[in-house]
């Protein structure tokens, strides 16, 4: 195992050496997950299908557990690249969440507020945050982009958007 | 309440001005209804195929004669064997503004993969038309009847003969399970392929020994002199007597049972709507089709595929449905390719 | 030269003022189309279609088949700028093109890819116009048989692409066919892995995967980074074209083996995407550079660039000759022939001679026009990079969930879009490749059906698959690319030995002590280089805040950059020699 964590002073919040683990499990439940639905479809010669349609996944997710086996034991015995390196860092995992949640709150709203509102509302946001751009320009961003995208969709190309109680309001839905 | 689907009010309401004016000419339609925004034409199969075809075609009569206000876009829904469109269409109960072409996987999915719909989930509009199949064979296949083919099948090895189809358990498959009832006790080994226009290559590359194509996905390389027709799964012959290759019409291919291959199969083309909708609504579309198969454009489209042109609507149509769902029904019982629990 | 002629009355037909207007607003609406996910160059045509019905057929279709170009020549814009591929055949440009964005040079690769588009195409055209009807009859050649031989010659071409743990490849690449597995089976019809729910009936889009892998992926680790949009010091130098025109010379020898690649899969018709992978794989392999793609090589974005539009280009070929389109593209193209009263098949050039010609022709000048047109916004494209991020983030996760939205219309995808990007960029962080996954995705399902659809016409022999010599043949070159990593592995292992003889790798000694000592050195390297990134993220981290402080920080971090840049150059010439 490497000794080089001292280099990272932000404190890490996962090993790779974790995460290995971590994904290799994530792997491993997939590979059963297929081999089960495999079985049920069959995974043999069937006569007048050909290879039945469980013969490729089955094959697939034997070797993919194989693999994730070998992965799983060189995560745990260390013996993967840069083991005891940081994942990722507390003030680096933060970072992440600090786009991951407001993205997730995002999509979250486009059920209620129709896709438009809702990225208005993000940009705006996301930009009042992390931004240094003045309000003129941070409003201008976020109400123009939903606007020009609002016409490129619906009204040039007519792929319907989904869109919310505004719309709604206005008659544009 | 008519909402209105302009963004500028000024359009709004020189709209609705048309409307009313509309309105106040013909006091006697006061009662019709029209579409108020884009209706969407929900295609349950890939593009290329004769669905799609179709129904790329109805949305350019559409616009070239301008035969609605509004646009109508078709989009290909085809995940799941077409359950990806038809639950869609399920979904949007009440939805006016949503209409989907059919074609026989409007029984056959539901039957063969237990998706949960059927048609009676839907609201029958209209029937367009009856696709037909032909039996092709390669033209430098040595039989050149469809009774010569059966011998050939029944004198080879078993499942040595291939037939190259488009999707599983559907209807190209279902009609060779019905011609291996006339092969019995030899059988045809079938592949399903992605799209009819693959399907109709591989036979002239003879990477399948022949198809059951619907015309229009043939006639190409029928014309070229690529394949030969052998007959056609219909009770009587196609009433189309214009030669389409150097010598032959589509009259010219004789039925199936006249030359000793008793199967008969064609399929739906029609279109349907989401549950719920009120009568006018449903009229409204049978209206616009009926417009549509008045057009030249529609009726060199029903020639140039041989279609067979039986249309209907109303109940007559709701019969034909339900009977030709028993015999979907019974047709995939016998062949086994009922999902478990059907 | 009966082509000629015709050729030159295609020209006559083509080149009216009126289609030339209907050529520039069909490239400019095709860019529009190929850089917002979700907006398919097949999806954009079909809308389209029915607004050209007053035209002749002819000025139709060239709108149209313009609409495409650009659409082929948009796809690459989003790939390089922001890691996010519009269409399935411009992901093998991101593996470089986002690389060499990342370091500033945005503006060569798009040059080098909208070049390389170009040249690919040409050369497609070339071969439309002179071995139309010789090509299309070996287009027929191909069955079950051969899809799969040519899907399994992309795998392998593709293998040992990663420098990571093989079992990370193996295990990527299996997550990638098993993900592709999901849905409805094509050859039997039955459902799988959907375990009753219905929003897994269409299965795991392509085009949702890729753009929370590589799209969102990305975002969340530039945040995490903390470096914020590195591409944002872009500088933009007005002599990038010229510049990069001069060094796409001397890779000629990719560009004629990519032009080969694309045509040959673009007449089979295997299609634009395998194209471009395949080409990409080769091109790492045969490359004195193929350790350095993924890096951002110039090289790695000419390689695919030149083969998916020669595929796009040629795909036209089968559609025209033979009926059968080769992209989805093509399909939507084939209804608008049909309702103008064309019927595509192998008449088509004997009955409809003027709007065959016609067509072929404004492929010419609608490539022409299309490569001035991008050419000339290639500093208005780089310069978005230069847009902070705090503005460009949040509106490319808006695209990217547009994008995912309009795949099915389904909130559902929106949400894997989501859970991909989470993915992406775990992955990425713990060496699983990402390229091989998504490879398996997209061209997993298709060979699957080959492979079985061959079987069941052999009735389960698998001499099917060396049963003539064109499988056998592209069989047998899958199998030297799947172990060619085996062989240049036997090779360097000789290699060490011959270098010590020649006082390379150390004098006088015991070699295993040498090999040892190599081994530590390496180690030591890596590690100093890690220290050296964390060190330049810090670095950033303590932010400059007056005028002076800042431009004395960038004056010393290009005097770096520069160095660096020296000496990575100095190193190759001497790896060269």
């Amino acid at each position: 195992m490497s000794n080089n964590n001292d280099t990272q002073d932000e404190p890490a919040l996962a090993t790779n050496r974790t995460a290995d683990i971590l994904v290799a499990i994530f792997f491993l439940v997939a590979s059963a997950v297929v081999i089960y639905d495999s079985n049920r479809l069959g995974y043999g010669w069937r006569d007048g299908e050909g290879p039945a349609p469980g013969y490729f996944p089955f094959f697939v997710a034997v070797v993919m557990m194989g693999a994730s086996l070998v992965n799983l034991a060189r995560a745990l015995l260390g013996t993967e690249k840069d083991a005891g390196d940081s994942f990722v860092s507390k003030v680096g995992f933060g970072r992440v969440l600090q786009v991951l949640i407001p993205t997730i709150v995002y999509v979250g709203l486009i059920q209620f507020l129709g896709i438009y509102v809702a990225s208005a509302i993000f940009i705006i946001g996301f930009m009042l945050v992390f931004g240094r751009e003045g309000v003129l320009t941070t409003f201008a961003v976020g109400l123009g982009v939903p606007i020009a995208l609002y016409f490129m969709f619906e009204k040039w190309f007519l792929v319907p958007l989904p869109k919310g109680p505004l719309e709604a309001l206005l008659g544009l839905s | 309440m008519m909402k209105l689907c302009k963004p500028a009010g000024a359009v709004a309401v020189k709209l609705g001005l048309l409307l009313i004016a509309a309105a106040v000419a013909s006091p006697a339609v006061a009662q019709t209804w029209e579409p108020t925004k884009p209706v969407t034409f929900v295609i349950p199969a890939g593009s290329g195929g004769g669905a799609d075809q179709m129904a790329r075609f109805i949305q350019g009569v559409v616009a070239k004669n301008n035969l609605m206000k509004q646009p109508m876009i078709a989009i290909n829904k085809g995940g799941g064997a077409g359950a990806e469109g038809f639950l869609d269409v399920k979904k949007n109960n009440g939805d006016a503004h949503t209409i989907v072409i059919t074609l026989s996987n409007l029984f056959t999915t539901p039957l063969a993969t237990g998706v949960p719909f059927s048609w009676k989930d839907l609201t029958p509009v209209s029937m367009l038309a009856l696709d037909q199949f032909v039996l092709w064979v390669n033209s430098e296949a040595p039989y050149k009847s469809a009774k010569e083919y059966v011998d050939a099948v029944k004198a080879g090895d078993d499942k040595k003969f291939k037939m190259g189809g488009t999707g599983s358990k559907q209807e190209d498959q279902i009609i060779t399970v019905a011609i291996e009832k006339v092969t019995a006790p030899k059988k045809i080994t079938y592949i399903p392929y992605a799209g009819g226009g693959a399907v109709a290559t591989q036979l002239v590359g003879k990477h399948v020994d022949s198809t059951v194509n619907n015309p229009i996905e043939a006639v190409s390389q029928w014309k070229a002199g690529a394949l030969r027709a052998l007959c056609i799964f219909d009770s009587k012959r196609s009433i189309y007597t214009a030669k389409v290759t150097q010598n032959q019409a589509w009259s010219d291919i004789p039925t199936c049972k006249e030359s000793g291959l008793d199967v008969q199969y064609q399929m739906l083309r029609g279109i349907f709507m989401s549950p719920g909708v009120k009568p006018e609504q449903v009229a409204y579309y049978v209206e616009l089709f009926k417009k549509i198969m008045a057009t030249d454009d529609w009726k060199k489209f029903m020639e140039d595929g041989a279609f067979n042109q039986t249309t209907m609507s109303g109940d007559e149509f709701k019969t034909w449905v339900e009977a030709n769902e028993k015999l979907h029904y019974d047709l995939m019982k016998e062949a086994a390719f009922l999902a478990p629990g059907k | 030269m009966e082509e000629i002629n015709s050729l030159l009355q295609g020209f006559a037909v083509a080149l009216t003022p009126y289609n030339l207007v209907l050529m520039l607003v069909g490239i400019v609406l095709g860019v529009i189309i190929g850089v917002l996910p979700g907006l398919g160059g097949a999806n954009g045509v079909a809308i389209l279609l029915p607004l050209t019905f007053s035209m002749s057929p002819t000025s139709a279709i060239i709108m149209l088949s313009c609409i495409y170009w650009g659409a082929l020549f948009g796809g690459a814009i989003t790939s390089i700028l922001f890691n996010i591929p519009g269409e399935p055949w411009s992901v093998a440009t991101t593996f470089d093109g986002h690389p060499m964005a990342q370091k500033g040079r945005a503006d060569e690769a798009l040059t080098a890819a909208f070049t390389s588009s170009f040249v690919g195409a040409l050369v497609a055209v070339l071969l439309i116009t002179f071995l139309a009807p010789l090509v299309a009859r070996f287009a027929l050649k191909f069955g079950p048989a051969e899809f799969f031989a040519v899907y399994f010659l992309t795998f392998a071409s593709f293998i040992g692409m990663g420098k990571g743990s093989p079992f990370k490849v193996i295990a990527s690449m299996c997550l990638g066919f098993a993900l592709g597995a999901v849905g409805l089976d094509k050859v039997t019809g039955t459902l799988r892995m959907t375990f009753g729910h219905e929003e897994l009936l269409n299965g795991f889009d392509f085009l949702i995967a890729v753009i929370g892998l590589f799209g969102i992926g990305e975002i969340l680790s530039s945040m995490e980074s903390g470096l914020k949009f590195s591409g944002s010091h872009a500088t933009i130098r007005f002599d990038a074209v010229l510049r990069t025109w001069k060094t796409l010379l001397t890779y000629w020898a990719t560009s004629i083996r990519s032009c080969i690649i694309g045509c040959w899969m673009g007449i089979t018709p295997g299609g634009a995407t395998p194209a471009s992978f395949m080409s990409y794989g080769l091109a790492k392999k045969f490359s004195k550079n193929g350790h350095n793609f993924g890096k951002g090589e110039i090289e790695g974005v000419i390689a695919p660039e030149t083969a998916a539009h020669a595929a796009g280009t040629s795909a036209l070929l089968p559609m025209l000759t033979l009926g059968i389109p080769g992209s989805p593209t093509a399909a939507v193209l084939l209804g608008g022939l049909m309702i103008w009263g064309l019927q595509p098949g192998p008449l088509l050039f004997v009955e409809q001679k003027e709007f065959v010609w016609g067509l072929i022709a404004s492929m010419y000048l609608g490539n022409v026009v299309g490569l001035i047109v991008v050419l000339t916004c290639v500093p208005l494209f780089s310069a978005i990079l230069r847009v902070p991020f705090s503005i460009i983030a949040p509106v490319i996760l808006v695209i990217c969930a547009i994008g995912a939205f309009t795949v099915h219309n389904s909130m559902f995808d929106v949400w894997l879009m989501l859970g991909f990007g989470v993915m992406g960029y775990v992955f990425q962080k713990l060496d699983y490749p990402l390229p091989p996954l998504v490879l398996a995705i997209v061209l997993g399902d298709k060979a699957e059906e080959g492979f079985r659809q061959a079987l069941l016409g052999s009735q389960g022999s698998l001499t099917i698959f060396w049963s003539n010599p064109l499988v056998a043949s592209i069989m047998g070159l899958g199998a030297i690319l799947l172990f060619w990593p085996l062989l240049s592995w036997i090779k360097e292992r000789k290699a060490v030995p011959a270098m010590q003889a020649h006082g390379v790798v150390g004098g006088a000694g015991n070699s295993q002590d040498q090999i040892g000592r190599l081994a530590q050195l390496r180690q030591r390297n890596a590690e100093l280089k890690q220290k050296l990134a964390a060190a330049m993220i810090e670095h950033d981290g303590l932010q400059a805040t007056t005028i002076d402080q800042l431009e004395a920080d960038n004056r010393t971090l290009e005097a770096r950059l520069e160095r660096y840049e020296m000496e990575i150059a100095n190193s190759r010439k001497d790896r060269g020699n």
